[in-house]
C-alpha cells in the first residue's frame, strides 16, 4: 500500500470502534455485547447512568485489562494486539483528578509528555501550546494545587491532547464543575472536535450536556439501548426531550426484564 | 492541524529514556515537595540511632563477624540495618501511594501511556529507588557525624547495593499494591509486613546472637530477603562482596517483580480478574 493510500484509509477508519464486548466479573455481567463507533471529527455522548458500565468500558479502552471478547480498536488499531499503537492514539480525561497536585502545571504536562516518549525540550513546547490554547498560559508555573477546578479540568484536557491523540476520552469530565466551568470545558472539547478532527467519546449522565444534534449512545445495565442522533432518539422514543427519551427507553428495558 | 497529518511518534529508544526519565523525575520531584515526608524518612532511622542504639549496646556485645575486622560498636553494627529499614518504609510508602494512585487516576494515567507495561513498572519502581537513594545518603552523613565511619570507598561500592535491595523490597511493594483493595491503614502494612521483615532480620542484631536464643527464628531470619538485603548492603558498605546474599536479593527481586509484573499484567493479572473500576470509578 502506498503511503497515500494508507494515509486515506486512515481517514475513513474511526477513531474509536467497540465490536461486541461483553464483559463479566464472575457472575456479573458487566458489558453485554457492546457495540459503538466514534468517527473521526465526531462528537459522541455516552449517556448513562452510574453502573450503567461505563466505568468497565472505560477500562477496557484504555487496557486497564483486556477485553475477553469481541474488539476495540483505536484508529484501527486493536486494543489488545497492538497496544502500542492503539494506546499511542488514545487521549483520556479520567473522572478522578489525576494531575500531581504539588507540582506546577508545566512540570505535570512534561510529565504526561514523557509518558508518550517525548523528549523534554519538545514537550515544554508541546505543553507551553496547549496552554495557551485553553488560556491558562499565564499559570503554566502555578501549582496545580491552587487552581480552581474549572481550570484543572482545561489542564486536564490540554494534556490529554498533547500528544495529539486521533481520539479522546473524557469520564464524567464536569463531576464537580460549576455551570460556567461546565460549558467552558464542553465548549473546548466540541471546538477540538471541529478545529482537529478529533474523535470524541463524553462519557456522562447529565442529559443536559447532549445538544440537539449530537450523536448519543445509550448505555443502561451494560447494554446499549440507542445509538445514533438525538432526532432520531426523540422520534424512536416519543418523547418531546432526551429525559423524558432516556426515561422511556431504560424503562422499557427494565419491563423486558421483569 | 488534524491528528491525521501528525507524524506518529516511534517509540525508539530515545522515547524510552524520555519515558523512563520522565518517570523518574516526578518521583523525585513530588518528593522534594513533601518535606514532611523527607524530614519524617531521616528522623525515623536517627532515633534508631541515637536512641536505640545508645541503649542497645550496653546490652548487646557484637563480636567480630565479618565485614568488620575489629569490634564495633552497636551503632557500626546496625547502620546497615537502618539503611534497609529506610528502603523499606520508602517502598512501603510508594507502594501505599500506588494504591492512592489508583484510586486518583494518577495510576491510570501511567498505565494508559503506549510504552509496554513491565517497563512501565520498572521504571517507576527505580523512581522509588531514586528518592530512597537522597534519604540513605542524607541518613549515612548525619552517621558519620555520630562516628559511623565506614571507608570512603564504601559510599560508593554500596551503591549498587542499594540499587538492587531497592528494587527488590520495591517489586515486593508493588505486588502488594495490585493485592490491597483500598487504601488502607498504613498501621496494617507496618504490623503484617514491615514489622515482622525488619526485626526478624539481621538488622538489628547478629544471627548468630539469634540462634543461641531461638534456632527457629533463626531459620526465619535467614529465609528472609530482608535479611539477606541488609547483609548486600553491610558488606558493600565496607567495600566487600556477600555472594550469598546477592545471589538471593537477585533471586527475590526476579521472583517479586516477575509477580508484580503478573498481577498488573491487563489480561491476567489480577486487576482484570477482580475487575476493579479503578480510577474513580462507580
Amino acid at each position: 500500500m502506498t503511503r497515500v493510500a494508507q494515509q486515506s484509509a486512515e481517514e475513513t477508519v474511526d477513531a474509536l470502534l467497540v465490536r461486541s464486548v461483553s464483559h463479566r466479573f464472575g457472575p456479573v455481567v458487566a458489558l453485554d455485547n457492546v457495540t459503538l463507533a466514534v468517527p473521526r471529527g465526531a462528537f459522541v455522548v455516552l449517556l448513562g447512568p452510574n453502573g450503567a458500565g461505563k466505568s468497565t468500558l472505560f477500562a477496557l479502552i484504555t487496557r486497564l485489562y483486556d477485553n475477553i471478547s469481541g474488539e476495540i480498536r483505536i484508529l484501527g488499531h486493536d486494543v489488545r494486539r497492538q497496544p502500542t499503537a492503539a494506546l499511542r492514539q488514545l487521549g483520556v480525561v479520567f473522572q478522578s483528578r489525576s494531575l500531581d497536585a504539588d507540582l506546577s502545571v508545566l512540570q505535570n504536562l512534561a510529565y504526561h509528555a514523557a509518558l508518550q516518549g517525548i523528549g523534554r525540550s519538545e514537550g515544554r513546547s508541546l505543553a507551553i501550546d496547549a496552554l495557551a490554547k485553553i488560556g491558562l498560559a499565564d499559570r503554566a508555573d502555578a501549582k496545580v494545587r491552587t487552581l480552581s477546578g474549572g481550570q484543572t479540568r482545561r489542564v486536564e484536557i490540554a494534556r490529554a491532547l498533547l500528544h495529539d491523540p486521533a481520539c479522546l476520552l473524557l469520564d464524567e469530565a464536569t463531576v464537580g464543575l460549576d455551570v460556567a466551568s461546565r460549558e467552558s470545558a464542553l465548549a473546548i472539547v466540541r471546538g477540538l472536535v471541529k478545529e482537529r478532527g478529533v474523535g470524541v467519546l463524553w462519557a456522562t449522565h447529565l442529559v443536559d450536556e447532549v445538544a440537539s444534534d449530537d450523536r448519543v449512545v445509550l448505555l443502561h445495565k451494560g447494554r446499549v439501548h440507542f445509538a445514533g442522533l438525538v432526532p432520531d432518539l426523540l422520534r424512536l422514543a416519543q418523547a418531546g426531550n432526551l429525559r423524558g427519551a432516556f426515561m422511556r427507553v431504560t424503562e422499557d428495558a427494565r419491563a423486558e426484564a421483569a | 492541524m488534524t491528528a491525521a497529518t501528525a507524524t506518529p511518534r516511534r517509540l525508539d529508544a530515545s522515547g524510552y529514556f524520555a519515558c523512563f526519565g520522565g518517570i523518574v523525575w516526578r518521583e523525585v520531584l513530588r518528593f522534594l515537595h513533601q518535606r514532611a515526608r523527607f524530614l519524617a524518612a531521616l528522623v525515623r532511622p536517627l532515633v534508631w540511632l541515637f536512641i536505640f542504639a545508645a541503649g542497645f549496646r550496653q546490652v548487646l556485645g557484637v563480636s567480630i563477624i565479618p565485614p568488620y575486622q575489629t569490634y564495633v560498636l552497636y551503632e557500626v553494627f546496625v547502620t546497615p540495618g537502618l539503611v534497609g529499614m529506610i528502603l523499606l518504609f520508602n517502598a512501603m510508602q510508594s507502594s501505599l501511594s500506588m494504591v492512592y494512585d489508583r484510586e486518583t487516576g494518577a495510576m491510570r494515567t501511567l498505565l494508559v501511556s503506549p510504552f509496554p507495561r513491565s517497563f512501565l513498572l520498572v521504571s517507576k519502581l527505580f523512581g522509588g529507588v531514586a528518592v530512597a537513594l537522597l534519604q540513605v545518603y542524607a541518613f549515612l552523613l548525619v552517621a558519620y557525624l555520630w562516628e559511623v565511619e565506614p571507608p570512603p570507598i564504601g559510599y560508593l561500592t554500596v551503591l549498587p547495593a542499594l540499587v538492587l535491595a531497592g528494587l527488590m523490597l520495591g517489586a515486593l511493594a508493588l505486588f502488594m499494591s495490585s493485592v490491597i483493595r483500598q487504601l488502607e491503614n498504613f498501621a496494617g502494612v507496618m504490623n503484617f509486613v514491615i514489622f515482622p521483615m525488619f526485626f526478624a532480620s539481621s538488622a538489628l542484631y547478629p544471627l548468630w546472637r539469634i540462634r543461641e536464643s531461638s534456632p527457629l527464628l533463626y531459620e526465619i531470619c535467614r529465609v528472609n530477603p530482608f535479611t539477606h538485603a541488609v547483609e548486600l548492603i553491610r558488606f558493600a558498605l565496607y567495600g566487600q562482596l556477600e555472594p550469598a546474599s546477592l545471589a538471593a536479593v537477585l533471586g527475590f527481586t526476579a521472583l517479586f517483580l516477575g509477580a508484580a509484573i503478573y498481577a498488573y499484567n491487563p489480561s491476567k493479572g489480577l486487576l482484570a480478574r477482580r475487575g476493579e473500576p479503578a480510577g474513580g470509578g462507580r
